[in-house]
């Protein structure tokens, strides 16, 4: 598998051409991702063109970019203008936008060709993929388990070379649980950091768009190349973007890095616990100064979580009516049909989470549930920020277990669990990153997560970066064949 | 009546912004259905809002002419509810926080000047229109136009102060006419820009207490509003006496009947689930910015009704009728400031202007056919003696048909006042040789005979002569007889 910064050094010597590699992409998929499932949509016609157009250009010696030419695949959370957007629902089985999101935009200014649109969990919510309306998405790693989620889709599509990079959005996990599933890079930036215009909303105060890649400096370019302040989203954080790539100077000497204590308990598999504390030992060896932290709020997340996210959820798919696009049941009436169209349209999770969302908004239940929820909100603000006074990074394990069997977590609290040590940092909106730190006895990847200071995105990567160049777990991949 | 009644009124202003309140679409009336839409107004995936700066300047303008207090932070909530109208499911709106709370309106009517409390001010969008094919019980189908959807528009919310159906209707003429002079809203309300609900409750003359109060939709028009409230007063008047309980309802104005009637729909019976707008940041009022705003605003309605009576020495009744639309008052000044006679020119405009245009429709008095300085040339040619205001009459009828100037009229038409001592002599003399009885009368005491022969004078010269010139003449000639 070659990676994405491989990729353009190849097309500007001419060793490689941006339409062969599309078509070898295109033809992996054709013949592999019937077994993986991770694509929903290929675009195949519009891949062509973008990489004809790439090509032309490395040819005059005028690329657009580090990603000029490279083949990437879109979560079906991010809208692409003509081409059917699903968010894995019926609901919007046949929704095709009239816009592309902004990061859409993004990206093709950048050159990058888009192979198509990758599986979900509906409306992002899930930590498996199964709650797709459409297919199921086999880990390439061992197909009879789940991917992870809900970005299962793109995480897939890169460990099994059917993308040299992707997108997808993490709202309590969504990106950084797959990575680890999936054995390759996943980076949540800052909150802000990245557009959410043209991203489906799951929970807006929760959602980010987020890149998986084989390694980190294909995280930097991706990161780099969607960065920045967008006039359409008004939570879009207006600093200046650094250059990610120059931050990746392989030196940790001095950094302090924090271990905290309630990431290490009770529910956390022992092959991964000793697989995150040989990745500490390892940065420790490369001069990193470690020292344990608390945050003692981190047991509070998950519950907060599943009240604010279903919370924002209720009102953000209240717009799935029948009227205006999108899936239409008719009915007797105007609430029979907006009835029916939603009962036909939605899976049972959404459902589920539509109704717990509507409940905790309720007059009269607001402030002990909504209410009560910001502020733990704040109180785990507060934690990281205390944390963050004495150290750059904290080092944690992504996810209490490696990818599970599908079907294996049918009851509800056992899937959301699994978002733990994901979900402080999806509420703080701090950046966190994992990053393959090793292999269980089966051979299934784990993830290490690092967790950084708002908008701190090129310490994140240079302690990643480091990591990655003294250890040799991203150099395995799976096979598909 | 042996009650005393309680009003207080919600007033809807469409904000006379170029584009939307979260988005670049146009605001235009009249548009093609849907011409005047995009991605955000219709509430596709995706979208996120943008606040409109212009709408935030005028709401800030409204609340500081009003005295409110304009808050230095204020937020976006979600109000929800299902109405195929609101493509979101939902309104952004403002609740907990708003932009503007506590000021007054003050207004005159039959009881002196009356101070009615503004509680709050706040910035919404405006919803989408349904268009029903026959009528709305029996249409097999509706279709939506969402042009108007996310107008901006500013609601503010009166305390129950209003005692009376005329006070409420006077409350919403003199705040039009503060809009219309800030020119922050065009106060159409046929078309809608400015709408009005009320609150209305009765209850024992003297008590303290305030009785159940009735909320009344619908109310299109200054005259509607009167009657709606004069027939719900009389409604709820009739229950009371007749020993039953007001209940607590909304009710929607049938404006062909005359009467109010109850909307007790379950479409109705909400729970709003208000929560803060995630997708906006709270909305902070730099204090210089306000601070510019309100040492640009303009001289409201009544403190241009004051300096009317004291520049320039009108009655209070003038002045009022002067100030009932900025374009009338504007127009009276340009007259004065073109012809220094300003008693003559407001009794040219309040008696015969007034006869041919409504005064409070700004844009009739904007395209009147004689312009203020063509009014105020009639006047100085009265005043000069060039005509007489007879004449000036005639003339003014004239220009109101032609839009030409008053000079070029009298000098076409040969209307100047004959003052040559020697033409008039001889039509003097000509009538009193005519008219030996008159002569004979005068000289027996009946000086009123004089009079007779002035008016013969007047006739035989088309009106033409100066008739105080005639009447010492004939005076004179008739005593040295």
């Amino acid at each position: 598998m070659q990676t994405i910064h491989e990729l353009t050094a190849a097309f500007a010597t001419g060793a490689a051409s941006p339409v062969t590699v599309t078509e070898a992409y295109l033809a992996r998929i054709g013949a592999l991702d019937a077994r993986v499932g991770a694509y929903l949509t290929v675009t195949r016609d519009e891949a062509l063109a973008a990489a004809r157009a790439a090509e032309a250009r490395y040819r005059a010696k005028a690329p657009l970019g580090p990603l000029d030419g490279v083949p990437i695949a879109l979560k079906d959370v991010f809208c692409t203008r003509g081409v059917r957007t699903t968010c894995g629902s019926r609901i919007l089985e046949r929704y095709v936008p009239p816009y592309d999101a902004t990061m859409v935009t993004r990206l093709k200014a950048a050159g990058a060709v888009i192979l198509g649109k990758t599986n979900m969990d509906e409306f992002a919510m899930g930590s498996s993929t199964e709650h797709s309306a459409f297919q199921l998405t086999r880990n390439p790693w061992d197909l009879a388990r789940v991917p992870g989620g809900s970005s299962g889709g793109s995480a897939a599509a890169v460990a099994g070379g059917l993308a040299a990079g992707s997108f997808g959005t993490d709202t309590g996990g969504s990106v950084r649980q797959p990575a680890a599933f999936c054995g390759v890079v996943g980076l949540k930036p800052t909150y802000g950091r990245i557009s959410r215009y043209g991203l489906i909303a799951f929970a807006s105060s929760l959602d980010h768009v987020a890149p998986f890649a084989l390694d980190i400096h294909d995280t930097a370019l991706l990161l780099g190349a969607t960065a920045g302040h967008d006039p359409r989203d008004a939570t879009s954080v207006s600093a200046p973007v650094p250059d990610y790539v120059a931050a990746l100077s392989g030196q940790v000497k001095g950094l302090r890095v924090g271990v905290p204590d309630e990431y290490f308990g009770e529910g956390l598999d022992p092959e991964i616990e000793r697989a995150v504390r040989a990745a500490v030992e390892t940065l420790r060896g490369l001069g990193a100064a470690v020292q344990p932290v608390s945050l003692p709020t981190t047991s509070y997340g998950v519950a907060t979580y599943y009240i604010v996210a279903p919370a924002e959820a209720s009102s953000n798919l209240a717009r799935y009516d029948g009227v205006k696009y999108g899936l239409r049941v008719p009915g007797k009436d105007l609430i029979d049909m907006v009835s029916r169209t939603r009962a036909a349209g939605f899976g049972a999770e959404v459902k589920r989470r539509i109704m717990l969302g509507t409940y905790a908004l309720s007059t009269g239940y607001y402030d002990a549930y909504y209410g009560q929820a910001q502020k733990v909100r704040t109180l785990v603000r507060r934690d990281f920020e205390k944390a963050f006074e004495r150290v750059d990074v904290l080092a944690a394990p992504t996810t209490p277990s490696v990818a599970f069997k599908h079907g294996e977590k049918a009851d509800p609290l056992a899937m959301y669990m699994n978002d733990v040590y994901t979900i402080p940092a999806s509420m703080t909106g701090l950046p966190a990153i994992s990053v393959p730190c090793g292999f269980n006895a089966s051979g299934l990847p784990i993830g290490l997560q690092l967790i950084g200071r708002p908008l701190d995105e090129p310490t994140l990567l240079r302690a990643a970066h480091a990591y990655e160049r003294a250890t040799p777990w991203h150099e395995r991949s799976a096979s598909l064949e | 009546m042996k009650y005393d009644t309680v009003i207080g009124l919600e007033v809807h202003a469409q904000l006379a912004t170029r584009s939307k309140m979260f988005c670049g679409c146009p605001t235009t009336f009249g548009a093609p259905p849907n011409s005047q839409t995009c991605e955000v107004c219709q509430g596709m995936p995706g979208v996120l809002p943008v606040v409109n700066r212009t709408a935030v300047e005028y709401a800030v303008r409204t609340a500081l002419a009003f005295g409110l207090r304009v808050n230095a932070a204020c937020r976006f909530a979600r109000k929800h509810y299902y109405y195929p109208d609101m493509p979101k499911n939902f309104q952004i709106s403002q609740y907990e926080e708003p932009l503007a709370e506590e000021g007054a309106l003050e207004i005159d009517g039959p009881g002196g000047t009356r101070r009615i409390e503004i509680q709050r001010l706040h910035l919404e969008e405006d919803v989408g229109k349904l268009v029903h094919e026959g009528d709305f019980g029996t249409a097999q189908s509706s279709l939506v136009d969402y042009n108007r959807s996310g107008v901006p528009l500013m609601e503010t919310v009166s305390r129950p102060d209003l005692r009376s159906p005329e006070e409420a209707a006077a409350y919403l003429r003199a705040f039009r006419a503060v809009l219309l002079a800030l020119g922050v809203c065009d106060g159409n309300m046929e078309e809608g820009s400015l709408r009005c609900d009320a609150n209305v409750s009765l209850r024992p003359r003297g008590a303290a207490e305030l009785g159940t109060k009735v909320e009344i939709k619908n109310l299109n028009s200054f005259r509607n509003v009167q009657r709606a409230l004069e027939f719900e007063v009389k409604r709820q008047a009739a229950a009371l006496d007749a020993g039953e309980r007001i209940v607590q309802e909304t009710r929607l104005f049938d404006a062909e009947r005359g009467v109010t009637q109850s909307m007790r729909s379950k479409e109705y019976a909400h729970d709003y689930r208000y929560f803060p707008e995630p997708d906006l940041v709270p909305l902070r009022l730099d204090a210089a910015w306000v601070g510019e705003i309100r040492a640009a605003l303009p001289e409201l309605p009544r403190a241009r009704h004051q300096r009317f009576v004291a520049q320039y020495g009108l009655s209070a009744y003038d002045a009022g009728l002067l100030t009932q639309s900025q374009a009338l008052a504007d127009y009276y000044e340009t007259a004065v400031r073109a012809h220094a006679n300003p008693k003559a020119l407001a009794n040219w405009i309040t008696t015969e202007l007034l006869h041919e245009v409504d005064a409070a429709d700004e844009t009739a008095v904007k395209g009147v056919r004689v312009r203020p300085e063509s009014l105020a040339g009639l006047v100085r040619l009265i005043d000069d003696g060039t005509i007489n205001s007879r004449i000036a009459k005639d003339v003014f009828a004239r220009m109101l048909a032609s839009g030409e100037d008053a000079a070029t009229i009298v000098k076409r038409e040969g209307l100047t006042q004959v003052a040559d001592a020697g033409a008039l002599e001889t039509l003097v003399e000509a009538a009193i040789a005519a008219n030996p009885k008159a002569v004979a009368d005068f000289k027996a005491g009946k000086t009123a005979a004089a009079k007779a022969l002035v008016g013969q004078v007047m006739k035989a010269s088309g009106g033409k002569a100066n008739p105080g010139m005639v009447d010492r003449m004939v005076q004179e000639k008739l005593s040295q007889r």
